[in-house]
């Protein structure tokens, strides 16, 4: 494709460009904005047909934590919304062992299916994205 | 890769993190409060020591002189000005910031 095509097929070729975008999760739910502001963002890059991945990392994995009930702190429960993520085509979902690990949570204790990765699995992940979003 | 890093060692994980899911290779700026991780003595000294031996290690320098610590950065961390944070930025494929 190293010619250069008419205006049809261009557009054909910019709609059929797909990054790997990679949404960086290292903050616990609540006691920051962060974790609230980092779903929207993926709920926004569902709309794009990108190659999303979400990463959890650090406390950042507390946002799976089963169990969420936020009522008595008057506080909007957003955990149902990971569940969610399925029906925008949002499956990637990665989490660091070793910050579940540190804090004695196991993928049981989460609200969505995860593929668990150590360190330098999650380096490489890192590596091969396009484009990275710290949260 | 790039990765930066803007926070204290001592006051947040996030030097810690970057070093543990780093590749090796991998490209490490310090800036803001995050510099006091290059300076002797702190005690990540010897870590970011282990991380040199895989990585450049890199430090904003306008933010070590505006701290003080100019003159007790570790040996071989290379400091880099604002033109050289862009370069760095420009010669990467892709950016992670460990806020």
């Amino acid at each position: 494709m190293t010619e250069s095509t008419g205006g049809i097929e261009m557009e054909e070729d910019m709609s059929g460009t797909v990054k790997k975008f990679a949404f960086i999760n290292r903050k616990a739910p609540y006691g920051t904005i962060y974790a609230l502001e980092s779903l929207e963002v993926v709920l926004i890059s569902a709309a794009f047909d990108q190659d999303v991945s979400l990463v959890f990392a650090d406390d950042g994995v507390y946002q799976l934590k089963k169990g969420q009930a936020t009522k008595a702190v008057g506080m909007k429960n957003f955990s149902p919304t990971y569940r969610a993520l399925e029906g925008y085509d949002i499956e990637k979902l990665y989490v660091e062992k070793s910050s579940l690990d540190e804090r004695g949570l196991t993928p049981d204790d989460l609200i969505v299916d995860v593929e668990v990765l150590d360190s330098a699995e999650m380096a490489a992940l890192l590596e091969e994205q396009d484009v990275v979003m710290s949260f | 890769m790039l990765h930066i890093v803007n926070k204290s060692p001592l006051e947040r994980n996030a030097l810690e993190s970057a070093l543990r899911m780093v590749k090796p290779g991998s490209t490490i700026l310090l800036i803001e409060d995050a510099v006091y991780a290059v300076t002797k003595g702190n005690k990540v000294e010897g870590t970011v020591k282990e991380a040199m031996k895989t990585c450049t290690v890199s430090a904003l320098w306008p933010d070590l002189e505006a701290r003080g610590m100019q003159d007790t950065v570790i040996d071989g961390v290379k400091q880099v000005d604002y033109s050289g944070f862009v370069d760095l930025v420009a010669d990467n494929s892709s950016v992670m910031s460990w806020l």
